[in-house]
């Protein structure tokens, strides 16, 4: 936290010696970009504060933690999917996840598939590529995910 | 006033105030999900209010610095490992849900690029871009983002390889979606 802190601050002196009006433009733009994702990452939080509230932390950790294994790796991958959630929000999510016992390896395929795979935007993406390719792609995509987080799960 | 009020997105937070009002309402009325349940949000909320506006500080210098049309014009002049490396950069330098990368896919392909560079952008725009590695670095660490990286970059090459050789005979073409 204090790393970003002192980056951040660094970053904005040197440009600003470097260039006034740009310095300022970009301050401005990653402002509104906060405004813009706070109430989605509020909600995001309250329904997280709820749903860690139901499930106990010894079921999150039995399903999703460090020892959960292929189970928890394909459980994640499924939800990822699935789920349409913005990157600005999957990292804070991911966190408290972290924070909350769930493992790396299981933490990297759902970034993953978040990112790359997305079930309810098959329809559009097939308008693009066509309904095939787009499955292929997707499902490429579910597996490269699946390595990843497993190859993380045995490193971190 | 109205008019203020959805300039501001005020509409955007009643979700988030009913939720106060029920976790205020719940304390006097002893459940014991409001202080629970409250805890856990002020822990979340107070972590990341401090450093989030500087990580969005930090994206919009990048934003500010790297413009991706300087980047655009190198994009699909070359179909082999040149190409491979723009459309990496370009990727990284975006923002936004993968949906937003379908059109500049469509660019892409009417500009010239090979079908494996254009599944590469894909890849790349999806977990490489740089407001994102500022985000994950932030919230999971230095450690696990580059060992992300360094894993997911050969997976999606690889994806690139086998799309374009799956494609190779079945006249496979991008189209654009006309809105009605």
């Amino acid at each position: 936290m204090l790393t970003i802190f002192i980056f951040t601050s660094i970053a904005v002196i040197i440009s600003f010696i470097a260039d006034r009006d740009k310095t300022k433009k970009g301050i401005i733009k990653g402002m509104k970009m906060f405004l813009g994702i706070l109430p989605a990452l509020l909600n995001i939080l309250a329904l997280v504060s709820i749903v860690l509230f139901f499930i106990p932390n010894e079921t999150l950790v039995k399903w999703l933690g460090k020892d959960s294994g292929i189970l928890g790796v394909i459980t994640a991958a499924v939800i990822g999917s699935i789920a349409l959630i913005p990157g600005f929000i999957a990292f804070p999510l991911a966190a408290i996840l972290l924070k909350s016992g769930v493992g790396y390896g299981v933490l990297a395929v759902f970034i993953t598939t978040l990112m790359m795979v997305g079930v309810l935007t098959l329809p559009l993406e097939a308008k693009y590529f066509g309904m095939k390719t787009a499955l292929v792609r997707n499902g490429l995509s579910f597996i490269g995910a699946i390595i990843i987080g497993l190859l993380i799960g045995l490193i971190m | 006033m109205k008019k203020l009020f959805e300039k501001i997105g005020l509409g955007e937070y009643v979700l988030i105030a009913l939720f106060g009002l029920v976790l205020l309402i719940s304390k006097p009325a002893g459940f014991a999900f409001g202080p629970a349940v409250g805890r856990n949000f002020w822990l979340f909320f107070s972590e990341m209010i401090a450093f989030l506006p500087f990580m969005f500080i930090l994206i919009g210098l990048i934003d500010a610095w790297f413009p991706r049309e300087k980047v655009e014009p190198h994009i699909g002049k070359d179909s082999g490992i040149k190409g491979t490396f723009w459309v990496i950069l370009l990727a990284m330098l975006q923002a936004g849900p993968l949906y937003g990368a379908f059109p500049v896919a469509y660019l892409l392909w009417k500009k010239g690029s090979s079908v494996k560079n254009i599944f590469i952008y894909l890849g790349a725009f999806s977990t490489l871009k740089l407001p994102m590695l500022t985000f994950e670095i932030g919230f999971l660490g230095l450690k696990f983002s580059l060992l992300r990286t360094l894993i997911t970059l050969p997976v999606f090459i690889l994806i690139g390889f086998i799309m374009e050789r799956y494609l190779k005979d079945k006249n496979f073409e991008i189209k654009q979606p006309i809105d009605k």
